[in-house]
């Protein structure tokens, strides 16, 4: 591997990784919202938005993200909707993510017990009461794992934008093997790249996990264990007769 | 005393299989009622709609008058503790029993702290309010759901098995929490598998089986002469004589 290569090879592949983590986290957020979205629209079964979400679903996933791009990027102008490439790249990313995130959201939802619903309702709150208090932050919780290897998946998938001629990692990597012939120093740039922006996400997410997962769990066994010894001491002995 | 709850020619269905069939029953206020009957004859469900958590096929249940099916709201007068561990778990006790004071009644956030303090003391834990609900114990759990109930000062509190799963040492200490209740005047109905706290505590006890009302006696009467063959039977499967032959 040549080091002067590297060394000039650097701001191009800098630019790229720039433009790669600007049109992903463009795209992962727009794909957090529709995922919401469409997440609480088949949480709370909501007539005919719900069969059109599903629909979306199923034809969102079981597309590739490549092919999406180009219906976007060459059939949209023909019904003439003209696409930048950077709006393409976003909205298509979007449009793959949005269905994952749903899914991602509505295993959350679906996973809070029904009986706390029915507590809160006991209790008297209404149902975005019970939604905000209850329901939501527990859902979260559950979700952040799959949630962060939705954001992680998304990242990655950014590498077909270059079928669009989007300058990113991927585009860049390619184009200086054809013009040059420097496949390893290339090709480790890529890789490289690909680790500095996504070993933070995944250190971000381990981090979100603990931080935003139920609390309570880490110091559950340590905690338990000492309660136990308290309740029993504090078990007041014949103080009602049960029973005769 | 007046009544609280007026329960009218009440039928429940879920699909096909009719779960009450025909109850009629009045709780007075301050009294103590406890439901007995086999699995699945009913009880909980009774309790459920009661707590408008079920809609109805047939009859009305009014609160003081008021049938609480109307409007679709929760009747603010009754509290209900249910069987399995319901406590909000991403919330400390204090958080879980403040919640639905501060924000569905609106009431002064340091007055209810204040509340959730000395009711809590009063169970037995005034220790536990910054823990979450994983760090309890089932039977501390179970104190800690009474607690968020009676927060609300609700008039009518329903006891859904609030003891079946737990420890027969815990058990008690719920159950003791529950008399006190019951000392203070509050209006119960409980819906138990503990024979000796049932006699103990209630005013009256109810039988139900297949969906209707079997017999219904003070406790002294129900559990040493029943009037029906069906209640003897029930009692029975409490004591292990046949067993031991």
């Amino acid at each position: 591997m040549n080091a002067e290569v590297l060394n000039e090879y650097l701001p191009l592949f800098g630019n790229a990784a720039l433009l790669t983590v600007w049109l992903g986290l463009a795209g992962i957020g727009l794909s957090i919202v529709i995922g919401l979205i469409c997440s609480l629209v088949q949480f709370y079964k909501i007539p005919v938005a719900r069969q059109i979400v599903r629909i979306y679903i199923e034809l969102s996933r079981n597309t590739p993200l490549l092919i999406q791009l180009f219906f976007i990027y060459y059939g949209l102008p023909k019904i003439g909707i003209k696409t930048d490439p950077a709006v393409c790249g976003v909205v298509g990313l979007a449009f793959l993510g949005g269905s994952y995130m749903a899914e991602t959201f509505r295993s959350g939802l679906e996973a809070v017990d029904k009986v706390h619903s029915e507590s809160a309702f006991t209790l008297g709150l209404n149902k975005l009461q019970t939604f905000i208090y209850v329901i939501l932050p527990q859902a979260l919780s559950t979700s952040i794992p799959p949630f962060v290897a939705n954001v992680i998946f998304l990242l990655k998938e950014t590498s077909v934008f270059s079928a669009v001629s989007l300058m990113d990692l991927m585009f860049t990597a390619k184009d200086l093997i054809g013009l040059y012939y420097n496949t390893t120093e290339s090709l480790f740039l890529l890789v490289v790249f690909y680790l500095i922006i996504l070993l933070p996400v995944s250190l971000l997410g381990t981090y979100l996990e603990h931080k935003l997962g139920t609390p309570g769990v880490r110091q559950s066994i340590r905690k338990n264990a000492a309660s136990r010894k308290e309740r029993k001491t504090t078990i007041k002995e014949g103080v009602v007769n049960v029973g005769n | 005393m007046p009544e609280l709850l007026k329960v009218n020619n009440l039928i429940k269905r879920f699909g096909d299989s009719t779960v009450l069939d025909d109850i009629s029953l009045t709780v007075k206020k301050g009294e103590v009622v406890v439901i007995l009957g086999p699995s699945g004859c009913g009880k909980s469900t009774l309790l459920r709609c009661i707590n408008a958590l079920e809609d109805i096929q047939g009859g009305e249940i009014l609160i003081d008058g008021e049938n609480i099916l109307t409007g679709g709201k929760h009747n603010s007068k009754v509290g209900m503790v249910f069987q399995s561990y319901d406590l909000f778990p991403h919330l400390t006790v204090l958080d879980n029993i403040t919640l639905a004071p501060c924000k569905v009644q609106k009431r002064d956030k340091a007055q209810v702290r204040d509340e959730a303090r000395e009711l809590l003391k009063r169970v037995g834990l005034f220790d536990k309010e910054k823990s979450y609900p994983r760090e309890l114990s089932g039977g501390q759990k179970q104190r800690a759901a009474i607690v968020r109930s009676l927060i609300m000062h609700p008039e009518l509190l329903l006891f859904d098995e609030v003891t079946a799963a737990l420890d027969p040492e815990m058990v008690r200490e719920v159950l003791e929490v529950i008399l006190d209740l019951a000392k203070q005047g509050k209006t119960m109905m409980i819906v138990t598998h503990e024979m000796q706290f049932a006699r103990a505590i209630a005013d009256r006890v109810i039988m139900i089986d297949g969906g209707k009302i079997i017999e219904e006696n003070p406790p002294e009467r129900f559990f040493t002469n029943p009037d029906t063959e069906r209640a003897r039977q029930f009692l029975n499967t409490f004591t292990y004589e046949s067993v031991r032959a």
